[in-house]
C-alpha cells in the first residue's frame, strides 16, 4: 500500500513545483487575488455541505473540513 | 596615522551606537498593545432534508429520511500585543437539531424515538506577526449529543515564503466516547437478571441497565468505548500570477478504537442479524488541489481536486468548480457543481449478502461503491458600508440538491450573516 500511495502522491508533488515557479506579483498587483471570492479555502456558508458529504461518502479530508472524529460519523 | 585611523574607527562605533539606540527607542515606540476588542460576528444555519431507502439501522434496507437543522455562532475578537504580534480569539457555539426516521428501529418494533440534539462549543487562539510572516495558534472543542461525545484539540503554524506562498502545518486530535446503544433484540446479556439478596437487574430496549435494591434504584449508565482520531494537515498555497492562485493539501490520519456504530445492523445470508463489525484501526489519506482564477473582470473560477485513499479499500476522486459571476462589485452570484466516485470498502455488502464467518461486515451504503452529483448556486451580498448601512456587513445564501446512485437524495439551504 505504501508503494501505491507514493505513486498516488506524484501528480500532486509535481503541481506543488509548478507552484513554486511562479512570477513575481508585487502587493499593488493583487487587488484580484484578493477579491474574498478568491480565497483557497471553503466558504463559511459551505460548512454544512462538508459535514453532510463526510457523513454520506466514505471520503473526508484535504477540504478544511473534517477528516474523523468530533462526531458519530465515519 | 595611527592615531587618526584608530580615531576614525572610534568615531564609526560611537556613530554606529548612536542609530541602534535611537532605533531601539522607534521600535518600542511604534508597537504599542491594544487589549482583546469583539471585531467580528459570524452566524451560520443550514436546513438539510434527506430521503433514501438504505438504512445502516435496518441493514441497508428501510426509510433514511432525515432533516438536520444546524445553528452555529462564531465571535472573533482581536487585539495586539507590545511586540506588534496580532492575536485572535474565535470562540464559537454550534447546536444541531436532528430527526432520522431510522432511528426509531434501534428498537425492533420501531419505538425508540427519531430525533436528538448535538451541542459543539469550541475556541481558537491565533498570534500572527505580519513583519515575519509566521502565525501560530492553538484550539480546543467539544460536541456532546445523546449517543457520542468527543474532546478535541489542535496546533497550528504557518510561514510565508518571500514569493508569496505560504506552508502550513496542523496537528490534531479526537478522544471521543461511543455510547453502546445496541438494537433491542441485539442487547447483550438478559433482560432481566436476579443477583441475589433483593438486587434485580433489568436492561431495558436500548441497553441501560437499571438496579434496584432495598426499595430505592439508581441507574447505571450505558457503556461507552473509546474511539482516537489523530491527523496531520500539511498545505502549500502559492501566487502564481497576477490573476491566477492555488494550493494543495493532505492530511495524514489514523483512527483507532470503536469505529462503526453500535446500532447498525447487519444481516446474512442465513437471515440472521448482528451488528456491524469494523476493523479497531483506519489509516486515510486524501490529498487536495485548489486552483482559482480571475477571468476577465467580473468571473471567478473556483476550482477544487481531491484523491482519497484508505486502507478499508475505498478510494475515491472528488471535482468540484464554483463560477461566481460580480452582478456589481458587492454582489455576486455562483452557480456549483460537484461530483464525487469512489469503490466500495473492503468490509461493504447490501443486504443479505454477508456470510456469518466473515470478521469484519458492514451494510452502511457510506461505504459502497456510489457516484454523486452536487448542483447548486451561492449568493453573497457584501456593500463596503455594510447592509443597510449598517453593521450588518454580509450575507450569503447557498442552496445544493444532492443524488447519490444509492438512490439517496437531499437538499440543503444554509445562510450566512456577518457583522462588524
Amino acid at each position: 500500500m505504501h508503494k501505491k500511495l507514493l505513486k498516488q502522491l506524484i501528480v500532486p508533488l509535481a503541481a506543488l513545483c509548478m507552484l513554486a515557479s511562479c512570477a513575481h506579483v508585487k502587493a499593488y498587483q493583487k487587488s484580484r487575488l484578493n477579491d474574498s471570492e478568491m480565497s483557497l479555502s471553503s466558504r463559511k456558508v459551505e460548512k454544512n455541505d462538508l459535514n453532510f458529504q463526510s457523513y454520506r461518502e466514505g471520503a473526508s479530508g484535504a477540504n478544511g473540513g473534517k477528516t474523523g472524529g468530533g462526531c458519530g460519523c465515519n | 596615522m595611527k592615531k587618526l585611523f584608530l580615531s576614525i574607527v572610534g568615531l564609526y562605533i560611537i556613530f554606529l551606537h548612536a542609530f541602534s539606540q535611537s532605533s531601539q527607542a522607534a521600535d518600542s515606540a511604534t508597537y504599542t498593545s491594544k487589549p482583546l476588542k469583539l471585531d467580528e460576528i459570524n452566524l451560520v444555519s443550514s436546513y438539510y432534508s434527506q430521503t433514501g431507502n438504505h438504512s445502516a439501522v435496518t441493514g441497508g434496507i428501510g426509510n433514511e429520511r432525515v432533516t438536520d437543522l444546524a445553528n452555529g455562532l462564531s465571535l472573533t475578537f482581536v487585539g495586539w500585543d507590545g511586540q506588534g504580534q496580532k492575536h485572535s480569539i474565535v470562540a464559537g457555539l454550534g447546536i444541531d437539531h436532528h430527526t432520522a426516521a431510522s432511528q426509531a428501529f434501534v428498537s425492533k418494533s420501531g419505538a425508540s424515538k427519531t430525533g436528538g440534539s448535538r451541542v459543539y462549543p469550541s475556541i481558537d487562539w491565533t498570534v500572527e506577526n505580519a513583519a515575519k510572516g509566521y502565525s501560530f495558534g492553538a484550539g480546543a472543542y467539544y460536541s456532546g449529543e445523546y449517543n457520542y461525545h468527543s474532546f478535541g484539540f489542535d496546533l497550528n503554524y504557518a510561514k510565508k515564503t518571500n514569493n508569496n506562498g505560504e506552508f502550513s502545518v496542523k496537528a490534531n486530535a479526537f478522544l471521543d466516547k461511543v455510547t453502546l446503544i445496541y438494537p433491542s433484540e441485539l442487547v447483550p446479556g438478559s433482560t432481566v437478571t436476579d443477583n441475589g439478596g433483593g438486587d434485580v437487574t433489568y436492561t431495558t430496549a436500548s441497553g441501560r441497565t437499571v438496579s434496584l435494591s432495598g426499595g430505592g434504584g439508581h441507574e447505571r449508565n450505558i457503556p461507552t468505548s473509546p474511539r482516537t482520531t489523530v491527523s496531520g494537515t500539511f498545505s502549500f498555497a502559492q501566487v502564481i500570477n497576477k490573476r491566477l492562485q492555488g494550493s494543495i493539501s493532505f492530511d495524514v490520519v489514523g483512527q483507532s478504537g470503536y469505529l462503526g456504530l453500535p446500532f447498525h445492523r447487519v444481516y446474512f445470508t442465513s437471515g440472521t442479524d448482528a451488528v456491524e463489525s469494523l476493523p479497531s484501526s483506519r489509516f486515510k489519506l486524501p490529498v487536495g488541489l485548489r486552483l482559482n482564477y480571475f477571468l476577465g473582470d467580473n468571473v471567478i473560477l473556483r476550482s477544487y481536486y481531491r484523491y482519497y485513499i484508505d486502507d478499508w479499500g475505498i478510494k475515491s476522486q472528488t471535482a468540484s468548480l464554483e463560477v461566481p459571476v460580480k452582478i456589481t462589485p458587492f454582489f455576486s452570484v455562483a452557480p456549483f457543481y460537484r461530483y464525487y466516485t469512489q469503490t466500495a470498502s473492503t468490509y461493504f455488502a447490501p443486504y443479505g449478502k454477508h456470510l456469518e464467518t466473515e470478521t469484519y461486515y458492514t451494510s452502511n451504503y457510506a461505504y459502497a461503491a456510489l457516484n454523486s452529483g452536487y448542483f447548486g448556486f451561492n449568493v453573497r451580498i457584501a456593500p463596503p458600508k455594510g447592509i443597510f448601512y449598517s453593521s450588518f456587513s454580509a450575507m450569503e445564501i447557498r442552496y445544493g440538491h444532492y443524488t447519490q446512485t444509492t438512490d439517496l437524495l437531499s437538499n440543503v439551504v444554509s445562510f450566512e450573516f456577518k457583522f462588524k
